[in-house]
């Protein structure tokens, strides 16, 4: 029987569908009689959902401009 | 190639100057963390990513598509972050720094959460909440991106790189593991514990937020 821990343990192998079909049986198994182990599976779930909206759009001004005058030159050159 | 990608390589190579800056723009905060994986200093990767977006412009007319243009670009970031390591004698191969890293015998969640001994042992001992208060379509709040950003930014050098390129950038595991020469298993570890940070980072946030 796995606990608790090896669930956290092995929740991203899981997710990853790394898991054997036995190991990945025990895993849903557990799963389907803890509602702890079943919360902590969605929090990972939506942990990766929200860092995929992570995406900056942020550049130091300076490298900014430094690249725009490179570019400049190069498509004057061309 | 994907034809929104070969318009934009034709504005690019016309000189178009707002299709430029929006792709510096895209891909520029993620290519930070990914060579601070090989450089480990922020400045000093900041220069590595210039020195690749000169590259490219000087290489747009030579690039012949025959991978993404988002491939090329990060094969240009790990080639001059590479060198300037080298420069710097600070080339240890990026595997073993993650093999470093994946190694011990972390569960991603403190260990005080569960029952330590008895019939319960292994078993939470620790309420695990309900993420309610999260918005149904996880566009979070400007702070909670804050601290989630923080969080990653803290963590170790390749964990901070596979969670940007897996799950920031939505690469497969089999690109992350060719791009950083990193074996299955360790890749995997190295998810694990980034995101089981980022986790924790979700969890104090919440649950400060209700204080």
């Amino acid at each position: 029987m796995l606990t608790c821990a090896d669930i956290v343990k092995l929740v991203t192998d899981y997710l990853e569908g790394r898991l054997t079909p036995t190991e990945r049986r025990r895993f849903e198994g557990h799963i389907a009689i803890c509602p702890p182990c079943r919360g902590f599976l969605d929090q990972m779930r939506t942990t990766v959902e929200v860092v995929g909206g992570l995406r900056e759009e942020d550049v130091p001004p300076e490298m900014e401009e430094h690249l725009l005058t490179a570019f400049r030159d190069w498509s004057r050159d061309e | 190639m994907e034809r929104d990608e070969e318009q934009l390589l034709a504005e690019l190579r016309k000189g178009d100057e707002e299709a430029f800056c929006a792709l510096v723009r895209r891909h520029t905060p993620s290519m930070t963390r990914v060579a601070m994986a090989f450089v480990s200093r922020r400045a000093v990767a900041e220069e590595v990513v210039q020195e690749t977006w000169l590259n490219v412009v000087r290489s747009l007319d030579s690039f012949e598509a025959r991978s993404s243009l988002r491939t090329w670009i990060y094969t240009i970031l790990g080639n001059c972050a590479r060198r300037r390591a080298e420069q710097e004698q600070r080339l240890v191969p990026l595997s073993e720094i993650a093999a470093a890293e994946a190694s011990g015998d972390e569960l991603g969640v403190s260990r005080d959460r569960f029952f330590e001994r008895g019939r319960w042992a292994g078993m939470w001992s620790t309420a695990v909440s309900r993420w309610e208060d999260l918005p149904e379509n996880r566009i979070v709040s400007r702070e909670l991106r804050t601290t989630l950003l923080e969080a990653i930014d803290a963590l170790p050098r390749t964990q901070r790189a596979v969670i940007t390129l897996r799950d920031i950038e939505g690469w497969s595991p089999e690109e992350v593991c060719e791009y950083l020469g990193l074996a299955n298993g360790n890749q995997r570890i190295l998810l694990h514990r980034a995101r089981a940070a980022a986790r924790s980072a979700i969890e104090r946030y919440l649950e400060e937020g209700t204080d």
